[in-house]
């Protein structure tokens, strides 16, 4: 849509500034051109305001059929790309049909917004939070404009937060016993945990700790599941013998990880993963993988 | 050329490490002299990496680990300055952990740490903890030992000792303490378990490769030893149970000798005294192969350097009673290591006993516990072949003979003899020797016939043969050296009391009897000569002594001594038994002993007539019994005409025509004994030299008969000179005429032109008027005597 506009000459020029814009949190976002730009940071419930301003090219005047302000959330699938569903559509109209020759400026307000879902950029689907503004004009089409901005939500800190801890193997070759202090972590959080070894008749080279984002999308036989590994962490080097135990503690701020997301309005997907992957000299890997939940903690508690 | 190969290729793997690090380096220092810290971390974990590599040797790999290290340092003093890189440490310390390869951000780790202690931001014992804790995230041996090792060196300086900067609240130095050896336990275990890598072809490499790198462990046990806080109580009740512990369970060889030297090295004389019990506990406990007798015996080594520094010291040993303990463990190790060889054992045991004479020196019964249990080692073994074994034994035995100067210390000793006793032949005999040279040298005197009897016993290998050894085989030089120290050695037993003496001499007697003919000869003459010895000393004491009932009297010796003299019968040594039968009856003489003194000439008769047969030795023989009869006064005319009658018999019946005139001329004074009541048969004199006038001339005669000349006048001369003798001595049977035909007929006889001239008979009848000249001339009784001989 956008190269056709680019196409012609627009009309006017459209800019949106929330009002606290100047104190509010910016966060980075990552267009779909690949460019990161800094854009407003948001919360369920809160009150999205701010002034649209509206200024036709020089001299020359917008004749419209009604100005219209929507906040949009939206599910884009890339199977099904340009297709976007919206879980959350505000409109507020900004002005009756008719005609505007300078600059005019249309304040507006969505008051306490349910945004219930967090903006997210992932490998097959994109949910993302806008303000699309419209002139609507009879012959010439609409004119539009959108300004992003993300959702985060906060979460406190779970109640029981059990620590993971199992005795896996291989019969007669390999033993050990692992243990994460925690089953739910927020995203700036440690990993701290340890290894025992039980039993190893093999030589193991090295042994890594890797984050992995498994992320589903649409439901029943069209499910896609894309598995990401966002961090490879080596917590071991060389072949311990029975009895070690080695200690785990991996700082999870250095990577870009979001919340578990669960059944996003039955679209889609997100879980995180802890895989323990102990290699041999052989380079065969063994591995086990234990899901763990991320959340995001408020920024102060 | 596969070796070749190998070490090539390892040269071309170090070049592509240093390569890289230099590298690296090289961004490195751009990035820290922009400050820029993110450019930094990157670089310095790219550096790293190169340490990551596995197909370096110890040695290689240490090359390449300082050139990191040198990094690190440039590095460290970056991370001090905030002001440079603006990041607090303690954000620093968590930055460096986001490094994915667990090898390079641990040294990043250990170098933040480093900087996180000195800042003092945290307690250096939390930041210590987290390091050596980490750390164990590196599991393969050389790369752990050399991190470990950088942990440590960083770390020397940061501990929260006793008046350390870093002494924090309440107890650090076991902090401190708990740190040091928590990283030492790591580094043991990765270098114990160093051998397991690797083909089993290349254990001997494996091997040295270790060796090269069991100073990065042991220096732990240094700093462990350097840490101020460290006292006897912490030492004893945590440092030393926690390092022996560790020692004990990693069950390896090399690991095991090497630290438990090193903690006798390292650690202070005065603690190893003070836990001795505990440290020497751990020895049974460690592999059989173990060298256990090199540790020991550097600890006794030490101990005893430690007692003998300062005599206050002494009353310590005693009360921690290191010697028994220090025994004990040594007979528990013995019986631990069944594969010991018996050179081993011998070796501890010559360390107990250098260590018990050093710091015990009079504690002759610990001396003797450590004999005994080598006995006791040695006992149901053959007889040692080991030549290194039979070396310790030596020394084992020698020990106490320098020790003590004395060896009647060592006799007391009642398993020094069954120590011997386990010692070839050959051994046997040299320690024997060197028991002997130790009396000698200090001249030590052996008084009573127990001990005798042992000393007898620890020298029999020179006493007697031994079996399997035959004396043929020996060599003679060694064997007349051997015996004659048996000679000397026989002199120095000696006893006042004549009772013991006399138990001395048959102990004595008792055992060189069973010597055989090739000993009796060296060894009956100083055994009878001790005899006669003390003969003459109870003559002396007769007087006090009589009608007393004494065990010890001449005629016991007497007896005796004719059993000694009549063993050399065997050997055949007739001329030795000759002349010891004459000074035995000179002896008995002495004493007044006429039967004894008739028998021992008898004796030495039998054997004139029996056994001596060479014409020479008879000459000598006869000469001897001439002499030894003529100061017999003891015997009553009868006897003495026997044996005179006998003497003169044999004198005239001499092969050669000079000798029997000589001996003939002898017998002579057997009827002259120049003494107060001797006797004094003028008649029986002159019989005798006119016999021997008889056969001088018999001589001359024969002598022109069978070579056309007479002979010199020598024999006339010394007939001549007889006459004097007698003469001046106022025998009335020879008188001035007698001796002036005697005169007469030498000058007649030289100017006869048959005689040979003869300067040295000619000088000497010269002589002999000169002297009948001067003695004329002299005047007074003598004077007026000569009157009668003109010349």
């Amino acid at each position: 849509m956008n190269f056709i506009i680019g196409a012609f000459k627009p009309a006017c020029h459209i800019s949106v500034t929330f009002s606290d814009g100047k104190s509010r949190k910016q966060v980075p976002l990552k267009k779909e051109n690949g460019q990161t730009i800094m854009v407003p940071l948001f919360h369920s419930q809160e009150n999205i305001t701010g002034k649209i301003s509206v200024e036709p090219i020089s001299g020359k005047k917008v004749e419209h059929n009604g100005i219209k302000v929507e906040l949009l959330g939206q599910i884009e699938m890339y199977f099904d790309k340009g297709n976007f569903y919206d879980f959350t559509s505000l409109v507020r109209e900004l002005d009756v049909p008719g005609e505007i020759y300078e600059r005019k400026i249309f304040p507006f307000e969505f008051s306490t917004v349910e945004m219930p879902y967090e903006t997210y950029n992932g490998v097959n689907v994109r949910l993302r939070y806008v303000l699309k503004v419209t002139i609507s004009r009879g012959y010439a089409g609409s004119i539009t404009e959108y300004q992003d901005f993300v959702v985060w939500n906060y979460s406190p800190p779970p109640s029981i937060n059990n620590s993971i801890k199992m005795e896996v193997g291989i019969e007669d070759c390999l033993h050990i016993e692992f243990e994460y202090n925690k089953s739910k972590y927020h995203l700036k959080d440690v990993i701290l945990g340890k290894i025992y070894f039980l039993l190893v008749r093999i030589k193991i080279k090295n042994m890594d700790l890797e984050i992995r984002r498994r992320e589903s999308t649409g439901s029943g036989s069209n499910t896609h599941v894309e598995t990401e590994t966002l961090a490879k962490f080596e917590l071991m080097d060389g072949a311990p013998v029975r009895g070690e135990s080695i200690p785990i503690r991996l700082f999870l701020s250095p990577y870009e990880l979001t919340p578990t997301y669960r059944n996003i309005n039955n679209k889609f997907s997100v879980k995180y993963y802890l895989n323990l992957v102990l290699v041999d000299e052989e380079d065969r890997r063994y591995f086990k993988q234990q899901e763990i939940t991320m959340y995001r903690l408020g920024e102060t508690s | 050329m596969m070796i070749t190969n190998g070490i090539e290729d390892e040269e071309k793997w170090l070049a592509e490490g240093i390569a890289g690090i230099q590298h690296n380096a090289f961004y490195l220092h751009r990035a820290l002299d922009s400050n820029n810290l993110r450019e930094a971390l990157k670089y310095s974990a790219q550096l790293l990496s190169e340490l990551r590599t596995s197909r370096l040797s110890p040695h290689k790999y240490y090359e390449l680990y300082m050139r990191a290290f040198d990094e690190l340092r440039r590095l460290e003093m970056f991370f001090k300055d905030e002001d440079r890189h603006g990041c607090p440490v303690v954000d620093l310390y968590e930055l460096v952990q986001h490094a994915g390869n667990v090898l390079p951000r641990l040294y990043l780790l250990c170098t933040v740490g480093s900087v996180y202690i000195k800042s003092k931001e945290a307690p250096a014992k939390d930041v210590l903890r987290d390091l050596v804790e980490m750390c164990r995230a590196v599991q393969h041996p050389i790369r752990g030992l050399f991190l470990r090792s950088y942990l440590a060196q960083v770390s020397r300086d940061k501990l929260p000792d006793i008046g350390s900067e870093y002494e924090g609240e309440g107890d650090t130095v076991m902090d401190a303490v708990e740190f040091v050896l928590q990283n030492f336990m790591e580094m043991n275990k990765l270098w114990v378990r160093m051998q397991h890598q690797g083909p089993l072809r290349e254990k001997d490499k494996l091997e040295k490769e270790r060796n090269e790198l069991r100073d990065l462990v042991g220096k732990n046990l240094h700093v462990l030893s350097q840490i101020e806080g460290v006292d006897l109580e912490i030492y004893r009740d945590t440092v030393l149970p926690r390092v022996l512990e560790q020692i004990v369970n990693c069950k390896d060889e090399l690991a095991q000798y090497y630290l438990m030297d090193c903690i006798i090295q390292v650690f202070p004389d005065e603690y190893h005294l003070q836990t001795l019990e505990t440290l020497l506990g751990a020895c049974p406990q460690l592999q059989p192969t173990v060298d256990l007798k090199t540790v020991l015996s550097q600890l006794m080594e030490r101990l005893s350097n430690y007692a003998s520094s300062s005599p206050e010291l002494l009353p310590e040993f005693l009360q921690v009673e290191a010697f028994s303990k220090l025994s004990n463990a040594i007979g528990k190790v013995i019986e631990a290591q069944v594969d010991m060889p018996i050179v081993g054992a011998i070796t501890l045991y010559v360390s107990l006993l250098t260590f018990t004479l050093r710091v015990h020196p009079d504690r002759l019964d610990y001396v003797d516990q450590v004999l005994g249990a080598c006995v006791k080692k040695l006992s149901g073994k053959p007889k040692l072949e080991d030549s290194r074994a039979t070396k310790q034994v030596v020394a084992l035995l020698s020990a106490p003979l320098d020790k003590y100067d004395d060896i009647v210390t060592a006799l007391t000793l009642s398993n020094y003899p069954r120590v011997m006793d386990h010692l070839d032949a050959g051994t046997n005999k040299v320690m024997a020797m060197v028991i002997i040279r130790s009396i000698m040298k200090n001249k030590t005197c052996v008084s009573t016939s127990d001990k005798v009897e042992v000393l007898f016993e620890l020298i029999k290998g020179l006493i007697k043969d031994l079996e399997g050894i035959s004396t043929d085989e020996l060599d003679e030089e060694d064997f007349i050296e051997e015996q004659n120290s048996v000679a000397c050695l026989m002199h120095m037993l000696y006893n006042d009391d004549p009772e013991e003496m006399l138990k001395i001499i048959c102990t004595v007697w008792e055992h060189i009897m069973a010597g055989g003919p090739k000993r009796l000869p060296f060894t009956v003459p100083p055994l009878v000569f001790s005899s006669l010895k003390l003969v003459r000393r109870l003559q002396g004491q007769d007087g006090d002594l009589a009608g007393e009932q004494v065990p010890a009297t001449p005629k016991k010796i007497f007896q005796l001594l004719n059993q000694i003299v009549e063993a050399l019968s065997v050997v055949p040594s007739p001329e030795l038994a000759l002349r010891l039968y004459l000074q035995c009856a000179e002896a008995a003489n002495d004493c007044d002993l006429e039967p004894v003194a008739y028998e021992f000439f008898t004796q030495a008769f039998v054997l004139y007539e029996e056994e001596i047969a060479d014409s020479k030795a008879q000459v000598t023989a006869i000469h001897l019994i001439i002499g030894t009869l003529q100061r017999m006064n003891v015997f009553g005319v009868e006897n003495r005409d026997t044996l005179t009658h006998k003497a003169t018999g044999y004198s005239a019946k001499l092969l050669k025509k000079p000798d029997q005139c000589r001996a003939v001329y002898a017998c002579s004074h057997l009827f002259w004994v120049d003494d107060q009541d001797g006797i004094k048969d003028g008649e029986r004199v002159l019989l005798c030299l006119k016999r021997s006038l008889r056969i001088a001339n018999a001589a001359q005669q024969m002598a022109s008969v069978t070579r056309g000349s007479s002979g010199p006048v020598t024999l006339f001369v010394e007939i001549l000179n007889k006459y004097l003798y007698f003469f001046e001595k106022g025998n009335p049977q020879i008188t001035g005429s007698v001796i002036q035909g005697l005169i007469e007929l030498i000058k007649t006889e030289m100017q006869s032109d048959s005689t040979t001239a003869n300067s040295a008979s000619d000088a000497f009848f010269t002589s002999t008027l000169r002297y009948i000249q001067f003695q004329k001339q002299k005047g007074g009784a003598m004077g007026e005597k000569y009157d009668s001989i003109k010349l």
